[in-house]
């Protein structure tokens, strides 16, 4: 049999319901982690924890916006009075207001940084502090292949992710001496409801920059956030990851 | 006047989060010189105090609790004024 590599820890990722989230929560727990994964709606929520049972996990679907102060504290108190302490914080909810820079709206840009980056922010001011008393933990933040190479359309969605990857540099010297490490997975293009808002042309056009000729899955993101929240993965810290089929080498 | 009890506490607290013995933990000593508390043990001390006394402590205030009596000191005082 093979060896579990995150039996007993517990694990808190956010934006689950699908995509590249829904299949980090999969793989945590299929690695013997127990998983509290979020969605914005009850819905959601509840999809979670029937996909986290029907393959027998430990875990359950929470309903969190991590652009509401209020949703945050709920899942915290939450996760508090139950006595769980987040061992692995997945920071991986986000979402696209795409707009030419000429045509984006005010609301359009706040929204974005709202939730891609200040969620990111809350959410490790709240779950870093338990890490640090235990003098372990583990934080994924997922940023984008749009922050190092940019995207017309993204100017907001870029800004957040590129600030995500600051954050998690500064935040991972912050916490470094109480061996918690903080490292960031920028994924190229992943086959997720996402990116099946691209064209044809579009995809055709995506696929032929890729050097290995494709585009991602969702597993690819999740086997390497797998290890770095893993106890393997402790001498790795302040990285940016890209899993981008050779996309954008740096 | 200094309350004793609250002196026993902030001891205590101290001791608990530098993993210090409470007998050394004596007024006289300096928080990080001789306790060796670094910049996250002084903010999580900080954050302790917060919750075990009900009171908040500004960041211009947690810079100059630089000794284990100037802790006491501004506990009790914050402690005075909350009556």
């Amino acid at each position: 049999m093979i060896e579990k590599i995150l039996t007993g820890k517990t694990a808190l990722v956010t934006g689950a319901t699908r995509g590249i989230g829904k299949a980090i929560a999969l793989e945590l727990a299929n690695q013997g982690a127990t998983v509290y994964a979020t969605a914005t709606s009850e819905a959601g929520a509840t999809e979670i924890t029937n996909y986290l049972q029907q393959n027998s996990y430990h875990g359950q679907g929470l309903v969190l916006n991590v652009a509401e102060t209020v949703s945050i504290k709920n899942v915290t108190d939450f996760l508090q009075e139950q006595k769980i302490i987040v061992d692995i914080l997945v920071n991986n909810a986000g979402i696209t207001r795409d707009n030419l820079l000429l045509r984006m709206k005010d609301e359009e840009w706040e929204q974005v940084i709202q939730t891609n980056l200040t969620g990111v922010f809350k959410l490790c001011k709240n779950f870093s502090r338990p890490m640090l008393k235990q003098h372990w933990g583990r934080i994924i933040n997922i940023s984008s292949i749009t922050a190092i190479v940019g995207n017309p359309g993204q100017t907001n969605y870029a800004a957040a992710k590129a600030g995500v990857m600051g954050f998690s540099k500064s935040l991972a010297l912050e916490l470094a001496s109480r061996q918690i490490t903080v490292n960031v997975v920028a994924p190229g293009f992943i086959a997720t409801d996402m990116t099946h808002s691209l064209t044809e042309a579009q995809r055709e056009h995506a696929c032929k920059m890729i050097p290995i000729g494709s585009m991602g899955t969702p597993e690819d993101i999740a086997t390497l956030v797998a290890f770095l929240a893993s106890p393997a993965a402790k001498y790795i810290t302040g990285e940016t990851i890209t899993v981008a089929g050779g996309l954008a080498i740096h | 006047m200094t309350d004793l009890n609250t002196q026993q506490r902030v001891i205590k607290i101290i001791a608990e989060q530098l993993g210090t013995e409470e007998n050394e933990t004596t007024p006289d000593k300096s928080i990080a010189d001789d306790l060796g508390a670094d910049s996250l043990d002084s903010v999580e001390l900080v954050m302790a105090l917060e919750e075990e006394f009900g009171i908040e402590v500004p960041d211009d205030d947690a810079a100059k609790l630089s000794t284990v009596q100037a802790v006491i000191d501004y506990v009790n005082n914050q402690l005075n004024n909350k009556k």
